[in-house]
């Protein structure tokens, strides 16, 4: 569950944009400090060192090929499945190393949520994959309770009102965006504290896209989210911190509007501004 | 113009060099088709499902025991082949490139390609020897060896289709390997095993030479798995082997049967298979 106690970052006020400036935010929910990510020999991701905040989104930008995604995939341990692969430096959350050895990747896993790319929904019925994460965890206690909790978690993706009557059918049959919706749905069923997504809305059209961006938008009242977007609009809309990586370096990290309005490095500016990538 | 015309001629000359290939493929399936049914109708009714043999030279009767045998028969193949295969299609699938997946795959597709006389013996060998008389049991042995490859080759390339996203998805979700194994990824290529059991049941319930040496067979009724059986197949060839006119048309009628048996298989593969890539899109 979420630590309802934790210093949340002070809102902006009501009437300005999401970007409007802050002076400071909560304590660091993750602590990533000298970062090296290799594939075999080649070196992805180069020296990264960055604080992420609770309760807030913040966006990786950069070009295609720049470590973004290999980036994200480090702070949940997905890049365990590709062999080959090594990690240098460490990531703390809430203050423990998520590459210690000993640590339990499923719990790891459980903790930090991840949306990706491509819509993954297994062939199953709709109900039965926001189910499945409740189900392997032995978090529902009682059909009922299993019930509630998909039904709860379908809202919080706001997908419930477009599927409650057709629950037990597939979830192949659902729209692309809906898909999406729905595998957002089954990530947040575990309750997991920090939400990764990779890309999610990169294959939707502009209107499915919208509804994502609300839905991440709202997320961050409960969950600490870090969005990947190649998509810079994306990132302006929905995320308070911006991260813009390039060739495996993290070139500069600040606040979105920040970012946006008055880079400090040339080469953000140039990326901003559409000169390359 | 004549360049282009050439070029017309001889893709025309290929096409028609492949239509007639397929029609000399397909003439003997037909030829066997029609000779078949036209045979097998005549002594086809209920008696050949429902009553035993008659002594020989007696006209009348039916193959009930061997059409048991080869349920019994078949069904004890499976009843071992379809774990092993399954399990081995998944170890190939999961641990794609080791040493040990490439011998499995190796020695499954060598084990595919092994005489099926030459299974009949070793089964011989490992179940009838040691035990001193022929039975059901050993040529159950002998069918399901010859299954093991055909539905370990099966689930594995089934479970090579299924995404790597499936697995990423599960994982993400607090899921061990294992879990999102059985629980993601042998779900979503099910239909697509059980064709490959449909169609490894409909192969080996073909099968004569196995048995030969195993179950043998069985002029009598029997479910007793530690005694010889009898079987379609091998009833078909001492019939047709006989001297007994009946039992010439008895055999062809048995014959059309396991056709029958092996193009309802094929065809709810078919069906099935079709349905799974609709569900994929």
């Amino acid at each position: 569950m979420m630590a309802v106690t934790m210093v949340k970052p002070p809102t902006p006020s009501a009437t300005s944009e999401h970007q409007s400036a802050r002076t400071a935010v909560g304590p660091v929910k993750i602590d990533v400090q000298s970062l090296n990510f290799y594939y075999g020999a080649k070196r992805a991701l180069e020296d990264i060192s960055l604080h992420i905040y609770p309760n807030i989104v913040t966006a990786f930008i950069g070009p295609s090929g720049c470590g973004k995604s290999t980036f994200i995939r480090t702070l949940n341990r997905m890049n365990d499945v590709i062999p080959g692969t090594r990690v240098e430096g460490k990531v703390l959350i809430e203050d423990a190393d998520i590459y210690a050895s000993g640590l339990d990747v499923v719990k790891l896993r459980r903790r930090v949520g991840m949306v990706f790319q491509k819509s993954n929904p297994f062939p199953k019925s709709i109900f039965e994959n926001v189910a499945y994460g409740l189900r392997i965890n032995r978090m529902a206690k009682s059909r009922s309770e299993l019930a509630g909790r998909v039904e709860e978690s379908l809202k919080q993706a706001a997908l419930w009102t477009e599927v409650k009557d057709r629950l037990q059918e597939s979830a192949l049959a659902l729209s692309g965006g809906q898909q999406q919706r729905l595998c957002i749905a089954r990530a947040l069923a575990i309750e997991p504290d920090i939400l990764l997504m990779d890309e999610p809305a990169s294959a939707l059209d502009p209107i499915a896209t919208q509804r994502i961006e609300e839905l991440v938008y709202n997320l961050k009242r409960l969950y600490t989210v870090i969005i990947v977007t190649h998509n810079m609009q994306q990132a302006a809309r929905v995320s308070d911190y911006t991260a813009f990586f390039w060739l495996g370096k993290l070139v500069e990290y600040d606040r979105t509007d920040k970012i946006f309005t008055a880079p400090s490095e040339k080469l953000t500016e140039d990326y901003i501004t559409g000169r390359f990538g | 113009m004549t360049r282009d015309t050439m070029r017309r001629g001889i893709s025309a000359v290929f096409v028609a060099a492949c239509g007639a290939a397929v029609l000399v493929a397909l003439v003997p399936l037909a030829f066997i088709l029609v000779f078949l049914i036209k045979q097998g109708v005549q002594a086809l009714n209920m008696d050949l499902f429902t009553h035993m043999p008659k002594p020989a030279g007696e006209p009348g009767g039916g193959m009930r025991n061997a059409f048991v045998g080869t349920l019994i028969l078949t069904g004890l193949a499976s009843l071992f082949a379809v774990p092993i295969g399954v399990l081995s299609g998944v170890y190939m699938s999961e641990y794609r490139g080791t040493r040990l997946a490439v011998a499995v795959r190796f020695a499954a597709d060598t084990l595919n390609g092994v005489p099926s006389i030459v299974i009949g013996i070793f089964a011989y060998g490992i179940a009838v020897l040691p035990f001193r008389h022929f039975s059901a049991l050993a040529g159950g042995i002998a069918l399901g060896i010859m299954m093991i490859p055909i539905v370990a080759r099966t689930t594995e390339e089934l479970l090579l289709l299924v995404p790597e996203t499936m697995r990423e998805g599960a994982l993400a979700l607090g899921a061990t390997r294992a879990r999102a194994v059985f629980s993601v990824i042998v779900p979503a290529a099910l239909p697509g095993i059980v064709t490959g059991v449909v169609l490894a049941l409909a192969r080996i319930a073909g099968e004569t030479a196995p048995l030969l040496f195993t179950s043998f067979n069985n002029q009598f009724f029997s479910t007793n798995l530690r005694q010889p059986i009898a079987s379609t197949t091998v009833q078909i060839f001492n019939y047709a082997t006989s001297a007994f006119d009946d039992w010439h048309r008895q055999a062809w009628a048995a014959a059309l049967v396991l056709v029958m048996f092996v193009f309802v298989c094929s065809l709810a593969a078919r069906f099935v298979t079709a349905r799974v890539q609709r569900l994929r899109g």
